[in-house]
């Protein structure tokens, strides 16, 4: 289905922030806005919600840790017990060091795995971009108007107030 | 790290003239476009002449190795001057040399990040390639030492285990070393990669057609600086940072562990793993310093890396040289301390032993040499830095050098004492090594953004 949006596109940072915040506060729906670089503040701004992404990092740690302290013990213990200057079979604090490097690396392949499929990155992947210049010195915000209201007006009003360069109205497939 | 950092509370007492103005670490305003085509135009103009220069050594001295290596899998490892009472030398002492560049990188990229100083942002991105070449470089190492390089994938557990229910030792610290050295890369190679995301979409959207922006396309997988992605990609950068600052830390101390937990007068010392790290920063740092220095110039990035990098840079040798200089004096205090005779005779053979001139030359390069940072003159004095940088590096080599040879030389069984002496191979492969790193630093410089251009955005326009 297709759905209208506007786009306006800023030079700077600082009028940017000020036209997300104000279009908030007016009700407009903010479909995304881009940046060449991450904008302190926008976040809040946009009102997004922090990643919860870090469970993943500690899921995938966990993962590893089990996996490293289990496979240890059962190579060292039931499968091949082996007498290594007479210690013992279970020797825990031997494995710490293989616990903590396996911990880190699948939390921290897990991470960004799943940063990628949240994100819908994947290698190849056609670049959506809603101005050119996007990923150099431009910044951009994208609004949702809906069919039936005067949104489209507001947004345009809001965002020339605070100084955008340009702004178009497109169709796109959500 | 600069007094420029400290912030400051304003009270009606000062004048707004009076206070320290923050610390610049971009010189001049370049607007946002300006930022992105000065440091696209290495990748984009055709190399000078010096960069020619520099690849026609780095790739000859490559090919060295290659040759080097062929004949000595050939031959196996007795083309070094390898016997019984050495057994480790110049490829365990490369292997611990290389390991220990490469932490500057993560130090850098990671731990800084954590402290949010603002100055990694030029120069985390070629450090972070100069851990993965590093650690590449060091790879090498154990695996031409195996003697039968062809079943190095022993040290590996793996499935279906073709050795029965025999596996390798999760005891040894020589297992514990392949995780932490796998470990490290690969975290390593994620947290350059992710970095560099947003810099190959700009590189792609500069690209104007045909192999470049194909390549690009692929790499940057579709990265539009969305602000939902990049509030996600500033949590994943801080949740990998997080990871990698304890595994930095790992890494060296795994390795330090190779020596620490034998018997040999000499390495068995519980000082091992602090000071290996502080070695393994100072380095590291030591290298990315030599390479800034060349690159900075050669490439035309003075404004975005300053003196004021450099002098921060030059700080950190300062304090880890000296951490590594007071190690070296404890290491000494305790063989004294410790009444033990095989630990008394390993240092006063250290000291006035036939490698004596070794261990002098590391002091001399190590300690002494970044004391010249206490004065501000020359934290800014390029001829200073780079000579320094270069010296720093020589006698970290030595540190190694000495810790192994010299510990295995002359221990317990005096009938059983040898000495090493380098073979034209062991030489060989020394300088073949850094070909193999200065090879793949300036195939680096030339295909990839050196410099991180969205991170030196954000500073310059925050």
């Amino acid at each position: 289905m297709t759905e209208r949006y506007m786009v306006g596109s800023f030079a700077e940072p600082g009028p940017l922030l000020s036209a997300v915040a104000t279009l908030r506060r007016a009700g407009v729906a903010i479909h995304d806005v881009f940046a060449p670089y991450p904008v302190h503040g926008l976040d809040q701004a946009m009102g997004i919600r922090r990643s919860r992404l870090p469970w993943v990092t500690l899921l995938a740690g966990l993962t590893g840790l089990t996996f490293a302290l289990a496979f240890q013990y059962y190579t060292a213990v039931f499968d091949w017990p082996l007498d290594v200057g007479g210690k013992p079979e279970n020797s825990t604090l031997a494995f710490v060091p293989i616990c903590f490097e396996l911990t880190v690396l699948i939390g921290g392949l897990g991470t960004a795995g799943a940063f990628f499929l949240r994100a819908r990155l994947f290698p190849g992947k056609r670049e959506q971009l809603p101005v050119l210049g996007v990923t150099n010195n431009v910044f951009a915000i994208v609004t949702h108007v809906p069919r039936e209201s005067n949104d489209g007006d507001l947004a345009r009003r809001i965002m020339l107030e605070h100084g955008a360069d340009e702004i178009e109205e497109r169709e796109g497939t959500s | 790290m600069s007094a420029g950092d400290i912030p400051i509370t304003t009270s009606p007492a000062v004048a707004p003239t009076d206070l320290v103005q923050p610390t610049r670490w971009i010189e001049g305003s370049p607007s946002l476009h300006r930022i992105t085509t000065d440091i696209a135009q290495p990748m984009e103009a055709r190399p000078g002449r010096g960069w020619w220069i520099c690849f026609g050594i780095a790739s000859a001295a490559l090919l060295n190795l290659l040759g080097m290596v062929t004949y000595l899998f050939a031959k196996g490892i007795g083309i070094w001057g390898l016997n019984n009472a050495v057994g480790w030398a110049f490829d365990i002492t490369n292997f611990v040399f290389w390991i220990g560049i490469g932490h500057a990188g993560t130090l850098i990229s990671a731990i800084l990040l954590l402290f949010r100083q603002k100055w990694r942002t030029s120069i985390n991105r070629s450090a972070e390639a100069m851990t993965i070449f590093a650690v590449m470089c060091a790879g090498l190492f154990p695996l031409i030492h195996m003697g039968r390089p062809w079943d190095c994938f022993f040290i590996f557990p793996y499935f279906p285990n073709q050795r029965g229910p025999l596996w390798v030792n999760f005891r040894s610290p020589l297992v514990w070393d392949v995780f932490a050295i796998s470990t490290y890369f690969t975290i390593s190679l994620v947290f350059w990669f992710m970095g560099m995301i947003p810099d190959l979409a700009t590189l792609r959207d500069r690209a104007v057609g045909g192999i470049k922006k194909f390549i690009f396309r692929i790499l940057s997988m579709g990265w539009n600086g969305s602000q939902r992605t990049w509030s996600r990609y500033e949590i994943v950068s801080l949740v990998l940072a997080a990871l990698a600052t304890p595994l930095v830390l790992s890494v060296h101390s795994i390795v330090s562990t190779d020596f620490a937990t034998s018997l040999v007068p000499g390495w068995h010392t519980t000082i091992f793993p602090p000071y290996f790290v502080a070695g393994a920063i100072y380095s590291g740092f030591g290298m990315v310093l030599t390479l800034l220095l060349i690159t900075r110039v050669t490439m035309n990035l003075q404004r975005y890396i300053t003196f004021n990098h450099l002098e921060a840079m030059a700080k950190v040798i300062l304090l880890t040289g000296s951490l590594v200089g007071y190690a070296y004096a404890t290491e000494f205090f305790n063989a004294w301390y410790s009444g033990n005779v095989h630990e008394r005779f390993h240092f006063i053979n250290r000291a006035t032993g036939p490698y004596a001139w070794c261990f002098y030359l590391m002091v001399l390069c190590n300690v002494l040499t970044p004391q010249v940072f206490w004065w501000k003159r020359a934290r800014r004095s390029i001829p200073v830095l780079f000579v320094a940088s270069i010296l720093i590096n020589v006698g970290m080599w030595f540190e190694r050098f000495v810790i192994i040879v010299v510990g295995l030389h002359r221990n317990f069984l005096p009938s059983a004492w040898g000495m090493f002496y380098p073979t034209v191979f062991d030489i060989g492969i020394l300088i073949g090594v850094f070909g193999l790193f200065f090879t793949l630093f300036l195939l680096f410089i030339r295909a990839l953004p050196m410099i991180a251009m969205w991170e030196i955005k954000g500073v310059s326009h925050d």
